[in-house]
């Protein structure tokens, strides 16, 4: 699906400037832990996460994730999507839970990244 | 034609999470303009990242350096402390001695060094507590230009 679709099923908003909302995205990676994305996740994923520091985009530049996806309605101070900005990885951010925002991307196609 | 293509130094200092990652980014800008497979790229990276905020949790301060040749990628990290009680006992997964405000970070389950051995083809890690930490990895580079992109 699109970035643009997965705004829509999630109701975010796109919190970086200059976001291409065409790309493609076909899976997703939800955890709060780093670590695990780096050691676990497969490149081209959407980043689903509650934690919103530097070292979120940091990770999802080096695991090659597509875009992030804050929920719980977080939001990253304007360090991180400035640094979003510049490695061109879009961010969103949803009012939805973790739980939620991943079973709405399920069941409307979003595959698992394992 | 020289060995070594590119190299570079970076000084990192203990809990600047500000630029935690830059010099992992540049290792990796300069792979890109190399034309390096992607999937040996993101290896690099990982590990590269993985030891970076090994130095900057855990130490006062460290050296990052790195080496990228046509055939390989080698990034050495030297840190003045505190070292590593039991390196066979950090390589194992889950075990971490980092304090609470790391793991809020997203940081600290113990999986750092083990990530770094399953991206690296070769790691060397050498310790001594209350002095410092050596850990030196490389990557081999297969073919440059001619690899299939792994995005």
């Amino acid at each position: 699906m699109t970035l643009n679709e997965i705004k829509e099923i999630t109701e975010a908003e796109v919190l970086t400037n200059n976001s291409d909302m065409n790309i493609q995205i076909d899976r997703g990676c939800s955890s709060d832990l780093m670590s695990d994305v780096l050691a676990f996740s497969r490149p081209g994923s959407l980043l689903i996460t509650g934690l919103t520091n530097e070292t979120v985009v940091r990770s999802s530049e080096f695991a090659n994730m597509k875009a992030i996806l804050f929920v719980r309605g977080k939001k990253p101070n304007t360090k991180t999507i400035a640094l979003a900005e510049e490695k061109k990885i879009p961010i969103l951010a949803t009012k939805l839970s973790m739980f939620e925002a991943c079973g709405r991307l399920y069941i409307k196609g979003l595959g698992s990244d394992n | 034609m020289p060995d070594v293509v590119r190299e570079g130094v970076f000084f990192l200092k203990g809990k600047d999470f500000d630029n935690a990652g830059a010099a992992s980014s540049e290792i990796k800008a300069v792979l890109e303009q190399m034309g390096v497979d992607r999937s040996i790229i993101r290896r690099a990276a990982i590990a590269s990242f993985e030891a970076e905020m090994n130095v900057i949790i855990y130490t006062p301060a460290g050296i990052l350096r790195y080496k990228i040749a046509p055939d390989y990628i080698n990034v050495v990290f030297d840190d003045v402390g505190p070292g590593i009680e039991d390196v066979d006992l950090a390589m194992k997964e889950g075990y971490s001695t980092a304090p609470d405000f790391i793991r809020d970070m997203g940081f600290g389950s113990g999986m750092g060094l083990p990530n770094i051995k399953k991206n690296a083809d070769e790691l060397k890690i050498s310790s001594q507590p209350g002095v410092g930490t050596n850990l030196e990895f490389i990557i081999h580079i297969k073919k440059i230009n001619e690899a299939p992109g792994n995005s």
